[in-house]
């Protein structure tokens, strides 16, 4: 156990969006603030910072969670995909469907709304309205564009699937 | 200023954390703790992360007499897993209540109570089916059923020098049923105003656990057996038995309307346990 005094920084490697990552944090930074801060990506959002309002989900190992509620420290290891990780080629249908249904407004939520529909669409591709209403359930939209973003997710798993969407 | 540990064993866990005393905190899902360290309502000097510890018991393991549960199993892995959507139905209701999707892919059941709430919305489920749980420090293990385990809001048996390693669940007797209703002022990511699990068993013995109406979770069993053609005979076995609650009052109810929500509650947690379970619908 490293026993350091106050600018005692922890190194974490890390891999984001496909890449070895390698930063140098206080213990007590969060995931969140080192991606945005340290790693120069802030599609993902800071908003309530304590896991009420989803705006910072990201990936990890393939899991939503909220950066907020994860040390950067915790993430020693791990993978995690960011909303830019997700869209490295261009928009995905799911982002093409947000767009399409209207349901972008301040777009303050949409890259939190976007990693955790995706998250959804990926262990249940045909979701009901009411799984997807549970899957975003926490993800809170200040502008309550919330009737447009479940139609574009139905509308994303209409079209994955084949579906008419 | 906050170091981080990450210890590969039990004993290296259980090193840092008697050595740190009281200024170290045990970390796994950190739903809880996180929200602590950003309001600076939690100042830990350690935080000791068991996420990477070799020798803890396995998240979940399944036998014939019950079901074990290790630190890192998460609310979603547990509400996920097939073994305990049939055994324990009221537990799963409470753990897909916990928070969102993304707080259920990190928060540890384990955690939930290790937190002391008297509000976790896992606890009453976890001491209908007869919950116990184990504690581990560098002299040894004990293992005591969870209903002694909870001292006071935030206060448990688990020192500053200890970690719990495992919550047992005993298989529970064939025909007994389960249920959790849970009241709140809107269904994701907020506490319980007042939650009930109930346990009604093929004889009618009826168990409750209760949330947020107490100091601590409580657990209580009925006197009568129940008898599903005698409402009114719930209805007065309830009120005595419920006096027990000792709620107050805060922002998410004042102590009368706990009172009175408890009973309402138990009602329906009792009824929905006895009845056939035909669906896992979600406790609302």
């Amino acid at each position: 156990m490293s026993v350091g005094g106050l600018d005692e920084l922890q190194t974490v490697a890390l891999t984001v969006n496909g890449s070895e990552r390698t930063v140098a944090v206080p213990a007590h930074r969060t995931l969140l603030d080192a991606l945005r801060d340290e790693m120069g990506l802030p599609g993902t959002k800071s908003c309530c910072a304590e896991g009420e309002c989803g705006a910072c989900t990201v990936l990890l190992d393939g899991r939503a969670v909220n950066a907020c509620l994860v040390l950067c420290a915790e993430a020693e290891g791990h993978e995690v995909t960011t909303v830019e990780g997700l869209s490295a080629h261009g928009l995905t249908d799911l982002q093409e469907e947000f767009l399409n249904a209207g349901a972008v407004q301040c777009g303050f939520c949409i890259p939190g709304q976007i990693v955790s529909a995706e998250y959804l669409l990926r262990s249940n591709p045909s979701p009901s309205e009411a799984q997807i209403r549970e899957a975003l359930s926490g993800n809170l939209c200040r502008c309550a564009g919330y009737q447009r973003i479940v139609r574009a997710v139905q509308a994303t798993a209409a079209r994955r699937t084949g579906g008419d969407g | 200023m906050t170091r981080y540990y990450r210890p590969t064993s039990t004993a290296d866990a259980l090193c840092a954390l008697a050595t740190e005393g009281a200024g170290a905190r045990a970390l796994v899902g950190g739903t809880d703790l996180l929200v602590g360290l950003r309001h600076h309502t939690i100042e830990p000097a350690l935080i000791v992360d068991l996420k990477a510890v070799a020798d803890l018991p396995e998240p979940i393991a399944v036998g014939d007499a019950g079901v074990r549960v290790g630190p890192t199993l998460t609310m979603g892995e547990l509400a996920a897993h097939p073994i305990v959507r049939r055994w324990y139905p009221a537990l799963v209701e409470a753990a897909l209540t916990v928070g969102s999707v993304a707080i259920r892919n990190r928060a540890s059941l384990v955690g939930n109570a290790c937190n002391g709430s008297p509000a976790a919305d896992t606890v009453p489920a976890l001491l209908v089916h007869d919950a116990s749980i184990t504690i581990a420090s560098r002299a040894g293990e004990r293992t005591v059923p969870l209903d002694d385990f909870f001292l006071g809001p935030r206060r448990t048996l688990c020192g500053p020098d200890e970690l719990v390693t495992q919550i047992e669940l005993p298989r529970p007797p064939d025909g007994f049923g389960s249920a959790f209703r849970r009241l709140t002022r809107r269904r994701g990511v907020d506490l319980a105003t007042v939650s009930v699990a109930a346990g009604v068993g093929r004889d009618g013995r009826v168990v409750l656990g209760l949330g947020a109406v107490a100091a601590r979770p409580l657990r209580t069993e009925l006197e009568a057996p129940f008898d599903a053609a005698d409402e009114a005979g719930l209805a007065r076995a309830l009120d005595e038995t419920l006096e027990i609650a000792t709620p107050i009052s805060d922002i998410r109810g004042s102590r009368e309307y706990r009172h009175a929500m408890v009973r309402v509650l138990a009602r329906r947690a009792v009824l929905a346990a006895a009845a056939p379970r035909t669906s896992g619908r979600m406790a609302t």
